[in-house]
């Protein structure tokens, strides 16, 4: 049987890739495609918690559910974000989108 | 060694090679498809752990409706299909490190809690999931007014985005 | 245990024992007997591709006022094989700058799109898993397929083959929603995702209780399956051949095969929803008479697809996203409450089927007329406008 440290050493692992990406990646594109990585990392976690403790008991895979909803959310949000700002200054590199930076 | 750990051995190094790959390879479109194949093994380990449902959604959504957005994003921002340039920041070295420091204190953490190492328990004969999930979607006892505001939140997400990547007639 | 009450379990039970009798351990011996299985399966399936070929090719010269391939073999039945040899002595061509990992798992994985319904089709009543998410895995599958189409399209390094590629990804996304809502509509009088379990609990044919929902997901899989009218991603007039352009030899025969195999698999999903799937007379006797009915019922509404295919002229893309987010969403939202509604309320009475039948006609009679109304107000202001022009 699988003990549920290796679930959790995996998605710990998912969750500092996904990390990784989002800091050191120069697209913007690349860095959403990174926070979808940490979101998986923390799907894994709550399905694997919900097998673990007690299966009758729906609540990890409710969480896991409304994670989804806010998976899509945040990637239809942040796509049209970065469409919007390629058409008006022609970049979709982070460090190139600072008229806010002071 | 059994079946199922072998199963999760592969499946786990499938998933963190992938991962890997999103998050250095330079060509986008490419990115976008190691992404797929990430999901696809998240999704396979949803089915190990008794999750059908999750897994299917999983599947519909980030594989059918997120990674296809991903890639029309990726062809949409792009005026040539090369690449050119690093992919990665001038600092990436430090990005790095702080993930490393994040998965040992991550690893660190978990590991000293008392339930690290526990096995799974039996999975009741008998029981649906599925249905007893849809009852704790709907009923008010338990969760209909998290799904409702999530529902809210994605519709108005969706509007948001709509009106913000919105291309009005004579700009440009 | 009686063979033909189910021979699968039977063989299954069989090549099992045969192989622990060998010293493999069991769980061993079950994994390779389930190997086995799908190998047999897909093999079997692949065959009947073949002939789907040359069913398709009579079909579309019957509309056509010809007789269609007569020379190779009686009735033309050895063409598909001839065609077959063809494809795999030509020359594979990889055009400049294509992206030759992914140009070579596009077809692939569109063949996998394919292969995979097969595991919760309900051949019979034994065969074909009663998965508890069945409905919603037949919806993920579609999405593989998707990202195949998607895939070529991009690999391709070709214009037209992306300007296809993203037209079909458009219509396939758009038409999900109408496809899972005339699903919704199976699930909810059977009371369960599972296929075969909707199946058994059709005493009668969904297509009489819910004729509505069987017309929406006939439209919605027509989209689904990329065929005329809404063969967008192939236009031959407009963009030569779609997604796979570029392809040649056994590749491109991949796409066509798993383009005409995916027909066949959705004229089975159509037959197990609203035909009754494997029932009809002494199944009950003989559980393996259930393959010869479904397989018929499968191929009738195989031949439905192939009859709106090429009697059908191909339609514009605007006007195609229009009648699914204008006409068939808001229709597929109003249909799945009402037929919820009227399940609920009729399903103990004595005329049951028939309430239910005349309800989806009340409804339908409702639409067109409302429709009616509608075209005639615009019609009416259209001439309006020209009046006090002319």
């Amino acid at each position: 049987m699988i003990p549920l440290s290796w679930y959790l050493t995996l998605s710990a692992a998912l969750f500092s890739i996904g990390m990784f990406g989002v800091l050191a990646r120069k697209n913007a594109v690349a860095i959403l495609l990174g926070i979808e990585l940490m979101l998986n990392a923390v799907n894994i976690n709550l399905v694997s918690f919900w097998r673990y403790n007690n299966p009758v008991l729906m609540d990890g895979q409710v969480f896991a559910i409304i994670v989804f909803a806010v998976a899509a959310a945040e990637v239809a949000v942040g796509l049209a974000l970065v469409i919007s700002i390629y058409r008006r200054r022609n970049t979709v590199v982070a460090d190139e989108i600072d008229l806010m930076k002071w | 060694m059994t079946a199922a750990q072998i199963i999760f051995l592969i499946t786990a190094a499938v998933i963190l090679g992938s991962a890997f790959m999103v998050v250095t390879t330079k060509n986008l479109v490419h990115a976008a498809l190691w992404l797929i194949v990430t999901l696809f093994g998240a999704a396979v380990l949803f089915a190990t752990l008794n999750a059908g449902f999750i897994a299917v959604v999983q599947v519909v959504i980030y594989i059918g409706a997120i990674a296809i957005l991903f890639i029309f994003a990726v062809m949409l921002t792009r005026r040539s299909m090369t690449d050119t340039g690093p992919g990665l920041n001038r600092g990436w070295w430090l990005s790095a490190a702080i993930a490393l420091l994040t998965f040992g204190g991550l690893v660190w953490l978990v590991s000293g809690w008392g339930g690290f190492t526990k096995a799974a328990p039996a999975y009741p004969s008998g029981f649906d999931a599925v249905a007893a999930l849809a009852h704790a979607l709907v009923s008010p006892e338990a969760f209909v007014l998290p799904f409702e505001v999530a529902s809210v939140l994605l519709l108005a997400a969706l509007v948001g985005a709509v009106y913000i990547a919105f291309q009005r007639k004579g700009e440009e | 245990m009686d063979f033909w009450s189910n021979p699968v379990k039977f063989l299954d039970d069989w090549l099992t024992g045969v192989f622990s009798g060998w010293g493999m351990a069991a769980d061993a011996a079950r994994v390779l007997t389930a190997f086995v299985g799908i190998l047999v399966l897909i093999t079997l399936v692949m065959v009947l591709d073949i002939f789907l070929v040359w069913l398709e090719r009579k079909i579309v010269s019957r509309f056509q006022d010809r007789i269609g391939p007569n020379r190779v073999g009686p009735f033309g039945l050895i063409q598909p094989f001839a065609d077959i040899i063809k494809l795999i002595i030509k020359e594979n061509i990889y055009p400049v700058g294509v992206d030759k990992a992914v140009f070579n798992l596009a077809p692939v994985l569109m063949m996998m799109s394919v292969l995979l319904l097969w595991a919760v089709l309900p051949l019979t009543s034994f065969l074909g898993l009663d998965l508890n998410v069945g409905v919603l895995y037949v919806i993920g599958v579609g999405a593989l397929g998707t990202v195949a189409i998607i895939m070529a399209g991009w690999s391709s390094n070709n214009k037209y083959a992306l300007l296809g590629s993203f037209r079909q990804v458009a219509v396939m996304i758009s038409y999900e929603i109408p496809m899972v809502a005339a699903l919704l509509i199976p699930t909810i009088f059977a009371g369960s995702m599972g296929i075969n379990s909707i199946v058994a609990a059709q005493d009668t044919w969904y297509i009489v209780l819910a004729p509505l929902a069987f017309l929406l997901f006939l439209v919605s899989a027509t989209a689904e399956l990329g065929r005329a009218p809404f063969d967008l991603t192939e236009a031959e007039s407009e963009l030569i051949a779609g997604h796979h352009i570029e392809y040649s030899g056994m590749k491109f025969g991949l796409f066509y095969a798993s383009e005409l195999l995916h027909a066949f698999t959705f004229g089975g999903f159509i037959a197990a929803f609203f035909f009754g799937g494997w029932r009809g007379p002494w199944v009950e006797a003989y559980p393996a008479l259930g393959l010869f009915y479904f397989i018929v019922k499968a191929t009738i509404a195989y031949w439905l697809f192939g009859w709106i295919k090429y009697t059908f002229p191909r339609i514009r893309i605007d006007k195609m996203l229009d009648l699914n987010w204008k006409f068939l969403v808001p229709f597929a939202f109003v249909l799945v409450p009402f037929l919820a509604l009227m399940h609920a309320l009729l399903r103990e009475t004595s005329f049951y089927a028939l309430g239910m039948f005349l309800a989806n006609i009340a409804l339908g009679w409702a639409t067109i007329e409302i429709l009616r109304r509608r075209a005639h107000g615009e019609r009416a202001k259209v001439e309006g406008a020209v009046e006090m022009h002319g």
